[in-house]
């Protein structure tokens, strides 16, 4: 399961890139596993504010449909619009062309409580 | 830990994501499911359905008897062939929905793995006349070998020409020395084939198919693909489109229902439900965007509720969210727009002429 370094953790399976005060989220290689062939992501509005833990999409796979949370508090200021076309690209890549929403971060204490990549892998070996 | 078929290891090897269905564990996908959808589409796809129950009746009167618990005319059928059909309680609900096999010696009934030992007892419970009732379903495997080449890529493995073999009609046929019964059937909508034999000869006979479509692209496909196959087709699923609370009329299926036959389990209600008039009826969906109808949702027409959903997915072949559910009459007639509760928000959907997927091969 591929878990990159630089990335940032949700319990829920969400990760978060952050560069400057906007984070990049999507979900994880283990959650796009989980859910396999998704059909489609409903993405927020651009411009919505939002906090931590609200929900801010949908993801209908074949099988189940999942909620996407916020991992962090601020104003989205682009999702991935590829997605309304290509939501296979979230299981072909999704810590890359699979990202789903950029958040300009409120507060970017919320980021420090979001768990490294060695604390996600203990995670979902424990799952 | 569910009970495991013959080919369990074939999956395990494979790498196939095995989940517990009908208390089995089974490969609901190898790869994706929508990938194994467009393999079995396009190309052939092997499915392992072993899980599937076999309850062999013998006796004299074993046709008389198989005729009076299930809604077809097994009188119709001639040695080797096989037709869909029913089994119904004394009320008209669903037991299970079955393949009936009419051999020399035997009437073979092949049941849904869920409903095996329900059927069993329900057979046992109404017997007839002079018969013996079996439930042979952990003696044999079952493939499925589904997809437009199946007949050259079978053809490559055993000798009687398949070319002469009907839509649901059965041979006994030999591959390396061992007798196997092969029908012409399967759950696709595809030209296809399935094979059961002793158990312990299925991991062989997988093997030797897998061999014989490679040059068709052969691949493994799972429960995932075959529930997605099978809602194109709007072929119903015991559990979700039909079971006890609802009666093949209902259903669309009464052309498995041949009232005129004679006596059978259920009949006197599908005749009083024919003379009140049929209320609600299992109809095809298609819903604007790509968000799933799933089993339960509630089908709305101007806000009202008028049914609900059985089944729902994303179809691959027809590139639509595509949905089955009971809508009350006179809600159903295709063409009607209605609206599909999608957690809290009303999704708009159009009811439209089985099935879904129209350009199958099945023959």
């Amino acid at each position: 399961m591929n878990i990159p370094e630089n990335l940032k953790y949700s319990e829920d399976h969400e990760w978060l890139k952050v560069e400057g005060n906007i984070g990049t989220e999507g979900i994880t290689d283990y959650a796009q596993h989980e859910l396999s062939d998704i059909v489609y992501v409903e993405l927020p509005e651009v411009g919505r504010e939002v906090s931590k833990g609200e929900t801010i999409g949908t993801i209908e796979a074949v099988k189940t449909v999942a909620d996407l949370y916020a991992v962090v508090g601020g104003r989205i200021v682009a999702v991935n619009e590829n997605l309304k076309t290509h939501p296979e690209l979230v299981n072909q890549d999704p810590y890359g062309e699979g990202w789903m929403v950029k958040i300009e971060i409120a507060d970017t204490g919320e980021v420090e409580s979001l768990m490294d990549a060695s604390e996600y892998k203990k995670l979902i070996e424990g799952a | 830990m569910g009970k495991k078929t013959p080919l369990y290891e074939k999956h395990v090897t494979l790498g196939a994501r095995i989940v517990p269905f009908a208390g089995f564990d089974m490969p609901v996908y190898y790869t994706s499911i929508l990938e194994e959808v467009l393999l079995v589409r396009r190309r052939i796809g092997v499915f392992d359905v072993s899980h599937m129950g076999e309850i062999e009746v013998t006796g004299k009167d074993a046709l008389e008897f198989v005729n009076y618990i299930t809604t077809n005319n097994v009188f119709s059928l001639d040695d080797y062939q096989v037709q869909y059909s029913t089994m119904l309680y004394p009320h008209g609900g669903i037991v299970d929905d079955l393949l009936v096999y009419r051999l020399p010696d035997k009437v073979l009934l092949v049941v849904n793995a869920a409903n095996t030992d329900k059927d069993f007892e329900w057979i046992v419970e109404n017997k007839k006349g002079d018969v013996e009732i079996r439930n042979r379903s952990e003696e044999y495997f079952q493939l499925a070998v589904q997809g437009p080449p199946a007949e050259k890529v079978m053809q490559r493995i055993v000798e009687k020409s398949l070319s002469k073999l009907p839509f649901y009609w059965s041979t006994f046929v030999e591959i390396e020395g061992k007798e196997f019964l092969l029908s012409r059937t399967g759950y696709t909508g595809e030209d296809g084939f399935e094979i059961y034999g002793e158990a312990e000869l299925g991991k062989r006979v997988w093997d030797i198919v897998f061999e014989a479509g490679e040059d068709e692209g052969i691949g493994p496909a799972g429960l995932g693909a075959r529930d997605t196959l099978r809602l194109e087709m709007k072929y119903c699923l015991y559990g979700n489109d039909i079971d006890e609370t609802t009666t093949p009329l209902e259903a669309g299926l009464s052309w498995v229902v041949k009232m005129d036959k004679g006596e059978f389990i259920g009949r006197d209600a599908l005749i009083k439900q024919k003379e009140d008039g049929i209320k609600r009826k299992l109809v095809c969906i298609e819903l604007e965007g790509r968000n799933i109808a799933r089993h339960g949702y509630k089908i709305l027409k101007g806000g009202e509720e008028v049914g609900y959903i059985t089944s729902g997915n994303w179809s691959p072949s027809v590139k639509k969210s595509i949905a089955l559910g009971y809508v009350n009459v006179p809600h159903h007639k295709s063409g009607t727009e209605i609206e599909v509760d999608i957690r809290g928000r009303s999704v708009r959907g159009v009811i439209v002429k089985p099935p879904f997927y129209k350009n199958a091969t099945h023959k």
